[in-house]
């Protein structure tokens, strides 16, 4: 087992490699360039080649690749020139991404716990009435767009009654900071106020983040269960008399989970990478928001970590799932 | 030999029946098809330690006949008619919950696959001790020792460690070997083994026809043996009944059964066995296959494949008519019976 996760995470090792590699050239390769983006577009030839030349740019590619590297290996990830001017980019991904962490975990529990439930009694209901109208909710899940969603929701909820906050991750309440994760931090300190509005802030957006988790994992578990049941061992336990509750936790459920822990996996990933729609639409703190702005403002050394970190943070979430793939399924563990 | 198994037939045959099913119906009804009467008024009766053996090809209606015993068929898409009286209980007629008290714990049965059969991702202690923690009241704790045991008798070596081990880990054998230890966990009076060894070596077949005799004849449960293989029969069975298009074509103790097959089914399933003392001689298989089936309504289903039909095969239903211990379904039976060796060859020669 050990040296199964030693394994994988050498693997994280030579995917971070290419994708660094893939990233620096793609960026480099966009026309524009971060000369033109400094001096805008009444510079002279000479001087963007100084600039150029002080900034390394007119290397080869590949020495600038080298370098790029010796700088990120010694801790230096460059400065935010749009996002925060003048802020380690590294700084900016760690500042947002406990935000991101609160609203995609929220997410993808509500996800689970509605999807999961009702997937399985779709699937044990098979053609009813029921299953057909989850099967339709979750379809409506995956094709609304989710900034569609998202707009609904702010507009009935927090600006037509005005139940919930519009925007941002938090009230301005002086809450002291231990974490950055909000609502810990609100638990830990006993600002339980503090705690409150940090959640308030995320039922709106974890609830429009979810629709498509939750699609998806119904879709999944149904189809899973529906498979399973007629596996011949759920014969065999309804042949040893067993009940209900121990064929369907035991017999059912417990081989219907294998495919929803992966795209559960898959999902929380993508999440966490950075739920760009939602969390403009509500002005949320995030990855995806930090995204988009240092993409407006063409902020590369920001925009380099933040795709970088969100593909570390996707492999490594895999990685976990596939280490709980194991925990649950013997084949894997004892192969 | 045949004298005292003569004796002990005609001693079975005196007390009443463990099982006994009457005019067994499954039909399966699928929405904008015509319905298919899969197994077409069966019946026959299974006395305390005998060991019946229902025996036709695929489609024959044989497992279906044996889940419907068991009311394991899907909740939908069929319907069930007749009555399974087991010690004087209809069980067509009992409640879900009660049914389900005594599935595991008085009729057990050991399924065609073993490695599909057995949960993947639960240790192999725990699917032999939850039937004991089902119908025993056993604590988890309790019923391991008594897991091990089980698969300690049904001859897995090191039963101990195997306890936690997950079915992949296996070998076929041992699988089925497992099944079994579940099937008898709650020694219950009735098995039904479906197939039991058809997805095994030839060589562990043989292992695994003989452990369950010796549980059969060690506990006296009764048995009932669902195969398409005359040999597993031919070392197995007291009474055979063999089935062709749902419905019962012959039924007869195993010797007089494999010495005068009356039935050209039955014939024809016997010709085409291949047999040691016969070498050289060419295997006669019967002609065709269940899709020549005609419908039982105002025919033999078997005429087209007969190889002796006569006119009124096509025209008029046959019944099942019984005389001298023996029920045949059929116009024109074989008269000459099968020229084969004789009934204490044809049981070691054919079984494998």
């Amino acid at each position: 087992m050990l040296r199964y996760i030693v394994r994988r995470l050498a693997q994280l090792v030579g995917v971070t490699v290419v994708l660094s590699m893939l990233l620096f050239f793609w960026l480099r390769s966009l026309p524009g360039g971060p000369v033109n983006a400094m001096l805008g577009e009444r510079a002279t030839p000479d001087q963007k080649a100084r600039l150029e030349a002080v900034l390394g740019l007119d290397q080869p590619l590949h020495i600038q690749y080298v370098a790029y590297v010796g700088r990120i290996l010694r801790g230096e990830f460059g400065n935010s020139s749009a996002v925060l001017p003048g802020a380690d980019a590294m700084d900016i991904f760690l500042a947002r991404f406990p935000a991101t962490i609160e609203l995609s975990l929220v997410a993808v529990t509500i996800a689970i716990i509605a999807a999961i439930p009702l997937g399985y009694i779709a699937a044990r209901r098979h053609g009813s009435i029921l299953d057909n109208a989850t099967i339709v909710g979750s379809l409506v899940g995956i094709a609304v767009p989710v900034f569609f969603t998202a707009f609904l929701l702010k507009y009935w909820f927090a600006v037509k009654y005005g139940w919930l906050p519009v925007s941002g991750r938090q009230a301005n309440l002086g809450c002291t900071r231990i974490t950055k994760f909000f609502i810990l931090d609100g638990l830990m300190t006993r600002e339980f106020d503090c705690a409150a509005s940090a959640l308030k802030h995320l039922i709106l957006p974890s609830i429009a983040l979810a629709t498509i988790p939750f699609a998806v994992i119904f879709r999944i578990t149904r189809a899973s269960v529906l498979d399973v049941v007629s596996e011949d061992y759920v014969r065999t336990a309804e042949a040893k008399g067993l009940t209900n509750r121990v064929i369907r936790s035991r017999h059912i459920l417990r081989n219907a989970m294998l495919p929803v822990l992966t795209i559960i996996g898959l999902q929380v990933g993508s999440l966490l990478a950075g739920a760009i729609l939602t969390e403009t639409v509500f002005n949320y703190p995030g990855i995806g928001e930090a995204l988009v702005s240092s993409f407006r403002g063409r902020d590369y050394a920001v925009l380099q970590i933040l795709i970088l970190m969100a593909a570390v943070v996707f492999v490594l979430v895999n990685l976990i799932v596939d280490v709980l793939y194991a925990v649950v399924d013997p084949r894997v563990r004892t192969r | 030999m045949t004298t005292t198994t003569t004796e002990r037939r005609a001693a079975v045959r005196e007390t009443a029946p463990l099982l006994s099913v009457r005019d067994l119906t499954v039909t399966f009804q699928r929405h904008g098809e015509e319905p298919f009467r899969a197994v077409d008024g069966v019946s026959f009766d299974v006395r305390p330690g005998e060991t019946v053996g229902l025996v036709g090809e695929s489609g024959c209606g044989k497992s279906v006949t044996s889940l419907a015993i068991m009311r394991l068929l899907p909740k939908r898409g069929n319907k069930v008619t007749g009555t399974v009286n087991f010690e004087g209980t209809d069980l067509l007629s009992l409640s879900d919950a009660k049914m389900r008290d005594r599935r595991g714990r008085d009729i057990a049965m050991v399924f065609q696959d073993p490695l599909s059969s057995l949960n993947p991702v639960v240790p192999l202690g725990v699917q032999v001790a939850e039937v004991l923690e089902r119908h025993r009241g056993m604590s988890r704790k309790a019923a391991m020792p008594v897991a091990a045991e089980l698969l300690k008798r049904v001859g897995i070596p090191d039963p101990v460690r195997r306890l936690r081990d997950y079915p992949h880990q296996l070998s076929g054998g041992m699988r089925q070997r497992a099944l079994i230890a579940i099937a008898v966990a709650c020694a219950p009076r009735l098995l039904i083994a479906d197939e039991p060894t058809t997805a095994l070596d030839v060589t562990i077949q043989a292992q695994i026809l003989a452990l369950l005799k010796e549980l059969v004849e060690d506990t006296g449960t009764a048995l009932i043996m669902i195969t398409h293989d005359l040999g597993v029969v031919a070392g197995l069975c007291d009474e055979v009944n063999v089935l062709y298009g749902g419905r019962i074509v012959e039924r007869g103790d195993r010797h007089p059964l494999f010495r005068d097959p009356r039935h050209p089914y039955t014939n024809g399933l016997l010709a085409s066995i291949p047999r040691l003392d016969a070498a050289g001689e060419r295997l006669t298989p019967i002609p065709g296959s269940v899709a020549d089936n005609l419908p039982w309504d105002h025919a033999c289903a078997f005429a087209p494949r007969c190889s002796q039909p006569i006119e009124i095969c096509t025209q008029v239903t046959p019944q099942l008519e019984v005389a001298d211990g023996r029920a045949l379904r059929c116009h024109n039976p074989v008269t000459s019976g099968w020229s084969g060796p004789s009934a204490g060859q044809t049981e070691g020669d054919v079984a494998r």
